[in-house]
């Protein structure tokens, strides 16, 4: 599944759209981003409420396939940008990280 | 052997900025052609260095050489330095201010990060004088 088909599955909110064509390989959640670093693989959609500048680097420097904002948390404006320039898909979704990632996990096992 | 140096100046408790470095150079190893994984273990480790120098070490400077099968990265800065180096290494330890945590950091994993996505790592530094970080990271072509 790509992050086009999760944007056209899930009921999101695109606040980025950038690259949308990466291939999902999974899903993980987690707003400590060393953390995040540690364990977050390349096309993963990463769950989180960490709309920060920091965010978008940790999301592109590691591969990540897109962020979703659960919780509906907000995506800061230099975030933002930062997201277009460094080509990083935000989402953002009123559900908590576990609602989305129940939904998730149904659509990668389909 | 030939290699392209690279150099960059971090500044001290600047978060906006903190990681243009590491992205550079992702970009520069991808217009390269190296191995994706490569490039990603190198860009975490240079961010978590990078990110370190701003929190704890007041900025400083990165030097990066870029050989055909490995990636150096040195990252120098003029801070307060580590009192105990195996202890910041452990997992979970950290010294991180509370505004900074609100940031998402000071989890304690940004040296065990590095450790974990580079080949080699070693750490110099002296109280009151400054740290000195040394990693590499090995490119497998296939
Ligand atoms: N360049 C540095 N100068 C001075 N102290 C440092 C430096 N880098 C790390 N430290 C010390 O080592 C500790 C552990 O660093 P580490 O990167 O593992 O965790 P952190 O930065 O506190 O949190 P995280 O990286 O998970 O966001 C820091 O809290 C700090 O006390
Ligand atoms: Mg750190």
């Amino acid at each position: 599944m790509t992050v086009r088909q999760l944007k056209e599955q899930l009921e999101l909110t695109v606040l980025v759209e950038q690259n949308i064509d990466k291939e999902i390989t999974g899903c993980y959640i987690g707003d400590l981003l060393s953390w995040v670093m540690s364990r977050v693989q390349t096309g993963n959609v990463w769950l989180t409420v960490m709309g920060n500048v920091n965010a978008i680097a940790v999301a592109a420097l590691s591969d990540a396939a897109c962020i979703i904002l659960t919780d509906s948390a907000v995506l800061d404006e230099d975030a933002k940008e930062k997201a277009q320039e460094q080509g990083v898909t935000v989402f953002s979704s009123n559900a908590n990280s576990y609602q989305v990632a129940v939904q998730l996990s149904r659509l990668l096992s389909e | 052997m030939s290699f392209l140096p690279l150099h960059f100046t971090v500044s001290g408790y600047d978060f906006t900025c903190a990681g243009e470095a590491s992205s550079k150079v992702k970009n520069k190893l991808k217009q390269l052609g190296y191995d994706s994984e490569a490039i990603r273990r190198a860009a975490i480790a240079m961010y978590e260095g990078e990110i370190n120098m701003v929190i704890h070490g007041g900025g400083g400077e990165i030097f990066v050489e870029v050989y055909p099968d490995h990636i150096d990265i040195k990252m120098a800065d003029k801070g307060p330095g580590i009192e105990n180096i195996e202890q910041a290494m452990q997992e979970g330890y950290s010294t991180a201010p509370a505004n900074v945590r609100a940031l998402g950091f000071g989890a304690g994993m940004g040296l065990p990060n590095i450790k974990k996505y580079t080949d080699s790592l070693r750490i110099e530094s002296e109280i009151g004088k400054g740290t000195t970080i040394y990693m590499t990271v090995q490119v497998n072509h296939s």
